[in-house]
């Protein structure tokens, strides 16, 4: 067939490229989801066979080629789609088998889809990719998982375990590198009987070997620890261990590799290794540091073009990253500093929205690139020449594991002695046991010159085996492992305000006590550093008013925000009625104890007539900030239009009206309010409705609105005043966890909208829209707290227009 | 009352016993305290007011107040003295002693009761058992005092939520009339019990010498 023969036709590389594709897809096609994937394999097929047409075309006559097959060109972004495509859809996989990913890890089962791609590319007879060379793998694989690791990492119960972490990174990894490479190159030479392979090797490649198998790897703990949800000093343990290791890895394996270049170290070498050690290693951090302040700096004046906001958070770290690369410091402690720096000035600086966008972008891309490399990892294992020796890779093994239980051991017993928390011999065993290896190692051996290192065949069979060893082997037991050791799992509940001022108050108190003993210990450092921080660095780096706002405010702003976004999830989802007694949440609780009118001596005393008027002031203000909130975050979202929704839904909203308005009566009774004061079933529904969060001061709002710096919170399009929009204006950026609710808040919201101004206008009340809207925050005038109370509270909402002119 | 002079090596080692310090750090306490009462036997007040690194911690006065309380001191008096001695200083100091490897489940379950207990005796100023509304927004306004931005509203708003909340952990389903009137100690351990007291609520008291490390002189 003249087609057969056309399609192979093109010269080497092109030709075997297709197919690769091709074979790609196919593999796409044949796991779990087929049907997501089948119409991806259509397409390339027919323009392969296009190709082969117009191929056959050019050749006979020379005519206008219609369409034309180049894939040459498009090769390399394709097949990296592919690989991305399959990567997801791999993950998404076995999120939809329910069971496994309960027993085995998703790193274990990436790596088989990875050996199973491998194989397949190899039975149809191509040569499998190089996927996983070093360059793509410290240049863009490995990045954004650090960088999402830094990003997010947890800096209190980091830094209180700073010590033990280093212990365990620099001084752990290099028992582990100099005992595994020195027993190692001991058991090549014993080796009794014939000669063998092993006898040839030297120390330094030995010990070049145990450098790159010692360091635990970051993405393969993360991968794991995850899963278990560990508690959080073991977590930060083994992951800061695995982070901070860079440095040393990275310091011996260019030592080694340097001096197994020229054959003889002198302890002149070895002091310069210490040095470089401590340059690599500081520098690192350095370089991070100073590109996070730059990050800092640069998001200060963003509030003008918040969609570029986030890019500046990646690109000046990945920009830090690569300097720290560049000049062969580690390019890991690059971004971990980089990250944890930036994030606290970066989150006061930018939008919501900005926040949201780079949690995103961060999870997305590492989850991605964590996939990737164990696929890759999978792939590279079916591809590479392999040179398998039982001696080696089972001392390997074996070597690994009782060095890191030495180890391990061993630093806990000298950290246990100035540690006040100590660590148990549970914990040992699971740091010693979460010491999992991964492809860091392996691309560091991939990097090895043949030349230099004739061995470099079984140096990567045996690294691969140990990696597979521990993220099988230790990866899938060490979940039952913790459950049978009952070690302390984490705790998922949610901070509360009381934790926070708690935390607070000690932080304080054990300053003053450490102060009142005369010495100075951590804490009166940590405060010096906060002072610091507080009066000179944070005035720098973040814009407006919020450089002054103090932590407990700031976590204020967060619950408070989680906290309307669950209340406006749980009222604007559920029908009115179910809303008031029935739900379990927070807010329905709460509201009861705010009218302490219980007739106790002691509740009147205390809670005076000052108190009514107090209610009223916090309600103001609440609904006010509550409307601005409202307002921003649906600026560009959504707009609600009133009369989208017809009069269909109108009837039910009058029958809804009458019940509520039973409610309502009920609650009149339900709510005891001092004196019950004609308007107080108003306050105490719309206090219910804005939560404790909203109980918030206009204090800190009303400055922000004179001042207006953020456009997010007040800047009002004109045409937008029209309708009744919701905003929600992040006083300060969200946790992490607040942001996922965000989808369900937009829509509640708009259900809201909808359902408030069929009330409206179903009352006759004068809601112009333009009119009500238009006034900046600074009136905080009827209308306001009209409109907002409605719009938070889909519930009473209805109601509470009738009370509207209590409402000063 | 106080550091005797004379025998101090007798008289450290029943101070030992009651606090569990070690005599090394009683040492140290012991050159410290005369450091602050100018060698007198007692402290006062004004002793601990003049230290200056004390002046920006914003709960000075809850500090300086626990230490003249008598609640603090493992005896069931109450109310507050105007000076101490040396072993009541002791006494409070013994509230912020780590917990050791050797120290058992139960054993640290009261210490953490302990250390709770000192917590809420700071914010129960006026000992009746229950943390109230008013006491605890004093707290947090003086939590809250070093920042200039913030109002006395910003505060009682924070506080009142954190009595909602208080609230509503504990007494999830309170009646219609019902009213909360204060935090008692065991709704205060039961909102707390996710800090692990024990383990946190520690400083470092040196086993050596400070005036060889020179860090105890700098400081008066």
């Amino acid at each position: 067939m003249p087609s057969r023969t056309g399609s192979h036709t093109p010269p080497g590389i092109g030709k075997s490229l297709p197919e690769r594709g091709l074979l790609l897809l196919v593999v796409l096609v044949l796991l779990p989801l087929g049907a997501a994937s089948s119409p991806n394999t259509n397409q390339p097929g027919n323009v392969d066979n296009h190709n082969v047409a117009v191929q056959s075309y050019n050749y006979t006559k020379k005519a206008f080629p219609v369409l034309s097959l180049d894939y040459h060109h498009v090769s390399t972004p394709f097949e990296i789609s592919l690989w991305v495509l399959l990567a997801s859809l791999m993950k998404l996989g076995f999120h939809l088998i329910p069971r496994l990913s309960g027993i085995v890890p998703e790193s274990c089962l990436l790596i088989v889809v990875g050996l199973l791609v491998g194989g397949l590319i190899k039975l149809a007879g191509e040569e499998v990719p190089p996927v996983l060379d070093s360059n793509s793998f410290f240049l863009c694989l490995l990045p954004p998982i650090i960088l999402d690791a830094g990003y997010f990492l947890p800096i209190r119960p980091f830094m209180e375990n700073l010590g033990t972490i280093l212990m365990f990174a620099v001084v752990g990894t290099l028992w582990n590198a100099f005992f595994v490479g020195g027993v190692l190159y001991a058991v090549c030479q014993i080796q009794p009987g014939s000669p063998s392979v092993l006898n040839s090797i030297e120390l330094l490649p030995c010990l070049l070997f145990g450098s790159i198998i010692s360091a635990v790897d970051p993405v393969a703990v993360l991968a794991v620890f995850e899963e278990i949800h560990i508690n959080e000093l073991l977590h930060i343990l083994v992951f800061g261990e695995s982070l901070l290791n860079d440095a040393v890895t990275v310091v011996l394996y260019h030592l080694f590799e340097e001096y197994t270049g020229a054959g003889t170290v002198t302890l002149l070498d070895c002091f310069l290794g210490v040095v470089s050690f401590l340059v690599v290693s500081l520098g690192g951090v350095l370089v991070g540091a100073i590109y996070g302040f730059l990050t800092a700096f640069t998001s200060r004046f963003t509030s003008h073009t918040r969609v570029i906001e986030p890019l500046f958070v990646f690109v000046y770290s990945y920009m830090a990253y690569l300097s720290a690369e560049m000049f062969h410091l580690s390019g890991i402690m690059a971004l971990i500093s980089c990250g944890a720096v930036m994030r606290p000035y970066v989150e006061a600086n930018i939008s919501h929205k900005s926040h949201t966008t780079i949690k995103y972008f961060l999870k997305m891309w590492s989850s991605v690139s964590e996939t990737l490399i164990f696929i890759f990892l999978g792939v590279a294992t079916v591809d590479g020449p392999h040179s398998w020796n039982w001696t080696f890779v089972t001392v390997t093994i074996i070597l690994c594991l009782v060095s890191r239980v030495i180890g391990v051991v061993g630093l806990t017993y000298v950290i246990n002695k100035f540690r006040i928390v100590k660590l148990t011999t549970k914990d040992q065993f699971i740091v010693a046991y979460g010491g999992l290896r991964g492809a860091i190692a392996f691309s560091l051996g991939f990097l090895l010159e043949k030349e230099l290192f004739p061995m470099r065949e079984m140096f990567l069979t045996a690294i691969i085996t140990e990696i597979f060893f521990t993220v099988f082997v230790q990866g899938m037991t060490i979940k039952p492992l913790v459950e049978l050791l009952a070690v302390k799992k984490k705790q998922e509940a949610k901070r509360t305000i009381n934790e926070e001022i708690h935390t607070q108050f000690l932080d304080h108190l054990l300053t003053g006590i450490e102060d009142i003993c005369g010495h100075y210990g951590h804490h009166h450092w940590k405060d010096k550093l906060n002072r610091f921080n507080k009066k000179y660095v944070k005035k720098c780096l973040i814009a407006g008013e919020r450089s002054r706002e103090p932590q407990l405010i700031a976590f204020y702003h967060k619950m408070e925000m989680k906290q309307a976004i669950e209340l406006v999830e749980s009222g604007g989802g559920v029908k009115l009625p179910a809303s008031i007694p029935s739900t379990v949440s927070m807010q329905n609780i709460q509201p009861k104890k705010p009218p302490p009118a219980k007739p106790a001596e002691r509740a009147l005393s205390q809670l005076p007539k000052g108190r009514e008027e107090e209610i009223r002031k916090i309600l103001r203000s609440n609904l006010q900030r509550t409307r601005q909130r409202l307002r921003s975050y649906n600026r560009h979202t959504l707009v609600a239009d009133p009369y989208e929704d017809g009069f269909g839904e109108f009837v039910i909203k009058t029958q809804k009206m009458i019940e509520l308005e039973k409610k309502i009566k009920d609650m009149n009774n339900y709510l005891t309010v001092p004196a019950a004061p004609p308007d107080s079933p108003t306050m105490c529904r719309a206090r219910l409705a804005s939560g404790r969060g909203t109980d918030f001061k206009p204090a800190q709002q009303q400055k922000g609105n004179k001042s207006s710096p953020d456009p997010q919170a007040y800047s009002m399009k004109p045409e937008s005043g029209g309708l009744p929009t919701i905003q929600v204006d992040l006083a300060s950026p969200q946790s992490p966890d607040s942001v996922s609710l965000m989808d369900e808040f937009k829509a509640a919201s708009k259900q809201q909208q909808k359902k408030k101004q069929q009330e409206e206008e179903d009352q006759g009340l004068m809601m112009k829209p333009s009119g009500a809207n238009k006034p900046g925050e600074e009136d905080g005038g009827r209308d306001q707290p009209r409109r907002t109370r409605c719009l938070s509270d889909p519930g009473p909402s209805a109601d509470e227009e009738e009370d509207e002119p209590f409402l000063p | 009352m106080g550091a005797s002079q004379t025998r101090p090596e007798h008289k450290y080692q029943d101070l030992a016993d009651k606090t569990g310090f070690s005599l090394e750090q009683i040492k140290n306490l012991s050159k410290r305290f005369q450091q602050l009462s100018g060698n007198e036997e007692t402290i006062s007040r004004d002793n601990l007011e003049s230290i200056p690194a004390l002046a920006n911690n914003p709960i000075r006065n809850e500090i300086i107040g626990a230490f003249f309380d008598k609640r603090n001191q493992h005896q069931d008096a109450v109310g507050s003295c105007q000076e101490i001695g040396f072993e009541q200083f002791l006494m409070v100091m013994s509230h912020f002693r780590p917990p050791t490897l050797k120290t058992t489940v139960e054993e640290k379950e009261a210490m953490r009761k302990e250390k709770l207990r000192f917590l809420f005796n700071m914010h129960d100023t006026d000992n009746d058992g229950t943390i109230t509304l008013a006491e605890y927004r004093k707290v947090v306004e003086e939590l809250l005092s070093k920042s200039d931005a913030i109002t006395k509203e910003t505060a009682e708003a924070i506080a009142d939520a954190a009595m909602l909340e208080v609230a509503s952990i504990n007494v999830p389903h309170m009646g219609p009339d019902d009213f909360y009137e204060g935090i008692t100690f065991e709704h205060f351990e039961e909102i707390l019990k996710g800090l692990e007291m024990e383990t946190r609520m520690h400083i470092r008291f040196l086993d050596v010498d400070t005036a060889k490390m020179g860090c105890g002189k700098s400081t008066s």
